[in-house]
């Protein structure tokens, strides 16, 4: 039953086949199954899971349906710990309003999902409560930051879940795992609940298995909210309506600058041949450049770690979480609280934001940061004159074996080189299974859309997904 | 970004301002580390920006909205996950005898 697609438990649901708490029950015997080897919850109540199940109304749009949630956003009376040492004991006094919705439309919380420590990472290996595993090779990552609700989705432990994405953090996880992981447009999801790492760039998306169930998800969590006024009043359209339309007439853009050299030989067959696959289906493909490409890294780790540095000065000590014993003044309470509580990338990336926004250097590096994320977005604004959605790699190299980046902070924030620029334009992406290497790990292939481009981005998704069987295998565990 | 070419962030001095002590080891590290990154990102150096204001962005709009009350966390509960309180309020270290 775990293997089942959200429409097809939601028929077993209103047809009264199955009761709400049973597909909690599948969930929760394939979690003790499972996740012992890929260690992708962070926190699960099955209890509190089964007695929301049983007060569910099952003919709303997700009615009775489970859904996992990244352990950085807030669900009222459970552990919200980012996975941080720092959060350890907090306990979230409400709702984000993601999950108000996700309530509203009748679906059941279950678990939270492990993460690189407050999404930063690539790899979920910065967890204060340990590593999430790839379940296509145990050996490997998953991806970060929201590789915890990845390996969830990919490993049928969740039938979907939400994560967060800032620089690739729910894309690259879904190529690393042949899940499908949306990151809609800034301002299109609100942010109200949850714990921000870079506010500038920040956004909620979803795993699932497939497109559909994407657009289902996105259904009922877009909108804009009073309480972050960050989300914009703009109508919400459905975005299960438009998906099946194919993309005979579309253009789709292909960036010269996403195949460098470098790339995984096999990823770059895989999306060549997607890119045959749409010409097939009577799509035009058009040859795009953004030619900022190459400054996307370093432009967001400026902009990232200035706005972490500023974010995370909230974890002091005073008002919640880890306060460090006995400190004989404030300044001894908030080093050592925080020495304490933070993990070694939080740090690491701290320092780098703080000494880029500090006196003397502010000019040099933050604000020549912004004008050059500018032109990152301009680029994106010309291509989209030529073409309604990009195609590119989600990622440049398959899944990486556990460890092998650790030491090296330059070449983990390299993962990202792909997904990095949709961020800082704040445009919409998605990625979709593409195929596998000769190893049988999952490739990625990244549609870009423009703002508020959903609709098309899904739609074109969807049709590559729906001549193809990667999203139908499953990883062999 | 003169200064980058010869990366020489100061560990310390910085960990300082952002309020985290760190061990010797870990200044050690971050040194080597954050000055191969600052290395990595004085690429932008290169890039001609004189031409980009950062003024106006046409997409972006203030959104007010009313000044009315609405209803929000009860004290008890936004106190729930203090360290230390008394009186309805949080407590801290004594800080105003602080250089």
């Amino acid at each position: 039953m775990t293997s089942l697609t959200i429409p097809e438990i939601r028929e077993k649901l209103k047809s009264g086949a199955v009761k709400p708490r049973e597909i909690i029950d599948a969930l929760a015997a394939r979690v003790a199954e499972i996740d012992p080897k890929l260690k992708a919850y962070n926190y699960l109540d099955v209890e509190k899971s089964r007695i929301e199940a049983d007060a569910v109304d099952v003919t709303k749009p997700l009615g009775g349906v489970p859904i996992a949630i990244k352990d950085v956003i807030n669900v009222k009376g459970d552990p919200c710990t980012c996975a941080s040492k720092i959060l350890a004991g907090y306990i979230a006094p409400y709702d984000a309003t993601v999950i108000t919705k996700l309530r509203e439309a009748g679906a059941v919380l279950f678990g939270r999902t492990n993460m690189d420590e407050f999404a930063m990472g690539s790899s979920t290996e910065n967890s204060a409560w340990g590593k999430t595993r790839n379940p296509w090779d145990l050996e490997r990552i998953p991806g970060g930051s929201s590789g915890g609700s990845a390996a969830a989705v990919a490993g049928h432990e969740a039938y979907a879940a939400l994560g967060t994405d800032t620089g690739g953090s729910i894309r690259q996880p879904a190529a690393l795992t042949s899940c499908v992981g949306l990151k809609p447009t800034y301002g299109r999801v609100s942010r109200y609940g949850l714990t921000a790492f870079a506010s500038s760039l920040d956004q909620i998306g979803t795993f699932t298995k497939t497109t559909e169930e994407a657009a289902l998800l996105l259904n009922v969590i877009a909108g804009h909210d009073p309480r972050d006024n960050t989300s914009v009043e703009r109508p919400v359209p459905n975005y299960l309506t438009q998906l099946k339309g194919g993309v005979r007439g579309a253009k789709l853009g292909v960036p010269k600058e996403y195949f460098v050299d470098g790339m995984d030989p096999e990823i770059e067959k895989a999306v060549r041949a997607a890119i045959e696959e749409y010409k097939r289906q009577g799509a035009e493909i058009v040859e795009v450049s953004l030619p900022h490409t190459k400054y996307a890294v370093a432009v967001y780790y400026i902009i990232a770690t200035a706005e972490c540095s500023a974010n995370l000065a909230r974890f002091d000590g005073v008002r919640y979480g880890k306060r460090a014993d006995h400190p004989k003044d404030i300044l001894d309470m908030y080093g050592r609280t925080r020495a304490e509580g933070f993990g070694a990338e939080v740090k690491r990336r701290i320092i780098l934001g703080t000494y880029v926004l500090s006196s003397g250097f502010h000019d040099a590096y933050y604000n020549r940061a912004q004008k050059v994320r500018h032109l990152i977005a301009e680029d994106f604004h010309q291509a989209f004159k030529k073409c309604h959605a990009l195609i590119t790699p989600t990622s440049p190299t398959p899944a990486f074996k556990l460890d092998e980046r650790v030491s090296d902070p330059l070449q983990m924030y390299l993962a990202d080189i792909f997904t990095i620029a949709v961020n800082l334009a704040g445009i919409c992406g998605v990625s979709i299974p593409c195929g596998f290497t000769s190893n049988k790990l999952p490739i990625g292939l990244q549609i870009i859309g423009p703002k508020w481009g959903e609709e098309t981005m899904l739609r074109v998704a969807h049709a590559y997904e729906q001549a193809t069987p990667w999203h139908k295998e499953k990883p062999p565990l | 970004m003169a200064e980058s070419s010869s990366p020489g962030i100061d560990v310390t001095y910085v960990a300082d301002l952002a309020r985290l002590r760190l061990s010797p080891e870990e200044i050690a590290t971050f040194q080597k580390q954050l000055g191969d990154v600052l290395g990595y990102v004085s690429q932008l150096s290169e890039v001609d920006v004189s031409h980009v204001s950062l003024l106006g962005e046409a997409d972006l709009k203030n959104q007010l909205r009313a000044d009315v009350l609405a209803p929000s966390l009860p004290v008890a509960e936004a106190l729930a996950n203090a360290p230390a309180q008394e009186n309805n309020l949080i407590v801290v270290p004594r800080m105003i005898e602080q250089s």
